[in-house]
């Protein structure tokens, strides 16, 4: 039972840790129509930053180190798209393999700078304690990051649904030209949308550190992942992401605790059957 | 039980198509003869292209049946449509612009016949079609202009050339989307001549909007608005009718 | 003056082990492979308009197929690389059923999605595929009796092999099948209104260029007497993108000359760089930046404008 309880609880984590990952994608993808393949770099960028300044000052605040890593690596995600992505608008194809060179570029500067070792990240102290709820016991630390993903489900959820801001990005995800056509700023909205999906997941890196560790090769695990959660849930949907995160959560931690050499083909599985039988995703719209 | 009935080129019953909350088609049923040639006017954004869309396929209807010489075509797709004799041109252009002319009334020829699917000789091999794809040019007045890429032609001679495609394949049913739109006077009526010398085997229905150069080509009319048919029947007699004149003039 | 510069090329390439030394025969080996890598996949992008970013599945699991057959199961090479190849369409088939549900960018995420659990297998199952060890001490194949040890015997070897496939694809391109395909590319609706199924047209050229991928794959692992989950990554994916875009994508050519560049900077990048991935990643800006036509189209260009220059 304890085992059940423990890998259900890991499942829910690892959901929401995919949905800060994935959520910065999805909206991305869905206003500006690029597939972010920098967006398992901009993670593992968090996860290393966070791992550093953790160890190097344990009485650093994890929430702390999480907002200034989300500013960090939007600030990178912001730069690369004024200065490389701009460039490429006519050319769809092309930005998709910059996005791809600078995550090459990311993940070997990360080796360079901080080697091959694998970093862990330290739990913050005041979450070490277990919590006991009902006689079972949980870490808290990943019940705390559930409460994160919803946290931050619901700021997106806000932002998109009762700002004007959003409503601009919605607008836009709506009809690109049109939105241009009404005077909505789009290309600065573009960058504006850019730095919030790599902000979100360099955050997410960070608050994923305690149980990933930061090591190469984290951003090649997590970007396929991400691709999945949003082909399963839909593009540009965030309740998609939210949704799928979580079945992909589950799917992946129970597949690897069970059958861990099988675990990748589990994954792929409901990708199948949803490309198959609904290839717009669970609540993507027809034509995105 | 209805019988089949053969002697409609094209039968549309009962078609509906929404986007949402809007409905784009409403209970559209339109039965069109043999060797017809008919015309669908109205304003814009009455739902023409559209109608045209669900005919060629490019889209599915909510409701209702297509039937193309009494087969039932509404689930098919586009290509199969293609081969049981339907043929369509589109409002905007799209040839294949970095290709020479008989290079697009080849492609134009070569999607019904079995060599398509070939994967071991050249396709400029085939003198046969080659043949075939500059005769088709010469009766549409481009032969001169055969080897040149269509990037390098005008936009008059760019439209013949989509018709040029569509005519290659003797279609039994032709869907012309606004044959004459932007075309200089000259340009105009030469489309015109040769719309009225395609052979009666094949039946044409045309959308347009320069309705007197169309008026000229119909013989039976139906004026679609807001997704409806308002009027159908023999020219004359819907050009004469209240309702086309309210559309029109708002009177 | 294109026989002339054809022949001389020809006879360069024929007679390369007799004035070239070990190590720059099996370079030339090594950039064979890739050409005929990257002209499989130029298939889909170049002349298909599919981006595919998991191309090195077909090469991996070609590779991996006879690795496992002829080291592990006692198979000669013949069949094993029947079998591979067997293999490697079937796999083709079934992923190109998957992605082609999606155009664009959604067939890129996928195709990706696909080819990177593939590779999340290859590195887990480690009982099968010994992981991250990958698998060591293959033997080259002996056709006819003739043994492909030598770096001369081999490179002679992957030379026919990859005339073959520059032929087999030439032909292809240029027959009603190739055109249709382009057709499809610039204009998949007009292609269906007059009769053309675009689907199955796709997924018949995604089966074919997986094929081919699958012999780079076979020919990769003969050459290397070894394999490891890399040669199924992105990083490989990528590569052959990468040479098919630098090269040029809209010509046979391009990518031969693509994979040339690319494999001459992966090898003296790294005497001097330790980060391949990250000069890779910093070409793809460049290349995509400065010359996104590649060079091939690039090149014809100025030698076009030179000619129409009054002397």
């Amino acid at each position: 039972m304890q085992f059940w309880i423990i890998q259900g609880l890991n499942s829910l984590s690892l959901g929401g840790l995919l949905f800060l990952l994935s959520s910065g994608f999805s909206l991305i993808f869905g206003l500006m129509r690029l597939a972010n393949l920098t967006h398992g770099a901009f993670f593992m960028l968090g996860t290393y930053f966070g791992a550093i300044t953790l160890r190097a000052y344990s009485g650093l605040n994890i929430w702390v180190t999480a907002l200034g890593a989300g500013f960090a690596v939007a600030a990178i995600g912001g730069l690369f798209e004024r200065l490389v992505l701009t460039r490429l608008k006519t050319n769809p194809l092309g930005q998709v393999l910059v996005t791809l060179g600078m995550s090459f570029i990311i993940s070997d500067a990360c080796l360079v700078l901080w080697g091959g070792d694998s970093i862990p990240v330290p739990t913050p102290h005041n979450l070490q304690a277990p919590t006991r709820v009902l006689g079972f016991v949980f870490p808290t630390y990943r019940l705390v990051l559930v409460g994160c993903a919803i946290g931050a489900a619901i700021g997106l959820y806000f932002l998109m649904e009762r700002t004007r801001l959003g409503a601009m990005i919605r607008a836009g995800v709506d009809d690109r030209q049109m939105a241009r056509a009404v005077g909505i700023p789009v290309s600065n909205l573009f960058t504006i949308v850019f730095c919030l999906g790599a902000g979100i997941a360099g955050a997410g890196g960070v608050l994923g550190g305690p149980i990933l560790s930061a090591y190469p090769g984290l951003d090649a695990d997590m970007l396929p992942l991400a691709l999945i959660v949003v082909i399963l849930g839909g593009i540009g949907s965030l309740l998609g992401a939210f949704v799928g995160s979580f079945i992909i959560g589950f799917i992946y931690t129970f597949g690897s605790a069970l059958f861990p050499e099988l675990a990748y083909i589990i994954l792929f599985l409901p990708m199948i059957v949803v490309i198959a039988f609904r290839p717009q995703g669970l609540f993507g719209r027809v034509g995105a | 039980m209805t019988p089949p009935t053969p002697n409609y080129a094209l039968e549309i019953i009962d078609l509906n198509k929404a986007f949402g909350g809007l409905k784009v088609t409403q209970s559209i049923s339109l039965a069109i003869r043999l060797g017809e040639r008919r015309l669908i006017i109205g304003p814009n954004g009455a739902g023409k292209t559209t109608l045209f869309n669900q005919i060629s396929g490019d889209m599915r209807p909510n409701s209702g049946q297509i039937k193309l010489f009494g087969t039932d075509v509404t689930t098919f797709a586009p290509y199969r449509r293609a081969h049981l004799g339907l043929s369509r041109t589109y409002q905007i252009i799209t040839l294949f612009t970095g290709d020479t002319l008989e290079h697009n009334v080849t492609l134009g020829l070569l999607g019904l016949l079995p060599s398509r699917w070939q994967m071991w000789r050249p396709l400029s091999s085939y003198d046969v079609l080659a043949g075939e794809a500059r005769q088709t040019l010469d009766t549409v007045g481009l032969l001169h202009l055969a080897d040149h890429p269509v990037s390098e032609i005008a936009y008059g001679e760019k439209r013949r050339v989509e018709l040029a495609m569509a005519l290659a394949q003797k279609p039994r049913v032709l869907l012309l989307d606004e044959p004459l739109a932007g075309l200089s006077n000259t340009e105009r009526s030469t489309v015109k001549s040769l719309i009225a010398s395609i052979p009666r085997e094949t039946t044409v229905i045309m959308i347009e909007h320069d309705m007197d150069t169309a008026l000229d080509l119909a013989e039976t009319v139906t004026l679609l608005n807001y997704g409806r048919v308002i009027v159908d029947g023999e020219r004359d007699v819907v050009i004469a009718d209240e309702r086309t004149r309210e559309v029109y003039l708002g009177a | 003056m294109k026989w002339v510069a054809t022949a001389l090329l020809a006879a360069l390439l024929l007679l390369l082990p007799f004035f070239a030394g070990d190590f720059y025969i099996n370079l030339a080996s090594q950039i064979l492979i890739a050409a005929i890598f990257a002209l499989s996949l130029n298939l889909l992008v170049g002349f298909g308009g599919m981006t595919s970013l998991g191309h090195a599945s077909y090469l991996g699991i070609a590779a991996y197929i006879s690795a496992l057959l002829t080291s592990r199961y006692g198979f000669g090479h013949g069949p094993a690389a029947i079998i591979s190849i067997a293999g490697t369409i079937a796999m083709a088939a079934f992923f190109g059923t998957i992605a082609l549900r999606a155009t664009g960018l959604g067939f890129l995420m996928i195709t990706l999605a696909l080819s990177q659990v593939l590779w999340g297998l290859a590195y887990r199952m480690s009982d099968v595929t010994n992981g991250d060890n990958g698998i060591a001490g293959l033997t080259r194949p002996t056709p006819f009796g003739i043994s492909l040890d030598s770096a001369a015997a081999f490179y002679w070897f992957s030379l026919i092999v990859a005339s073959l496939a520059l032929l087999m694809m030439a032909i292809f391109v240029s027959s009603s099948f190739g055109s249709s395909l382009k057709g499809v590319r610039d204009q998949p609706r007009r292609m269906a209104a007059l009769g053309f199924n675009p689907w199955m047209i796709r997924w018949i050229t995604f089966v074919y260029a997986g094929f081919w991928g699958g012999i780079s794959g076979l020919l990769y692992v003969y050459y290397n007497k070894y394999i490891h989950p890399t040669s199924l990554s992105t990083t490989s994916s990528a590569e052959a993108l990468l040479s098919v875009i630098a090269g040029g994508s809209s010509t046979l050519g391009g990518p031969v000359v693509g994979a040339t560049l690319v494999l001459l900077l992966k090898n003296y990048a790294s005497a001097y760089i330790e980060r391949w991935n990250m000069l890779l990643g910093l070409v793809f800006l460049f290349i995509v930046l400065v010359m996104p036509t590649g060079i091939v189209p690039g090149f014809s260009k100025l030698m076009a404008r030179l000619r129409r220059q009054p002397r």
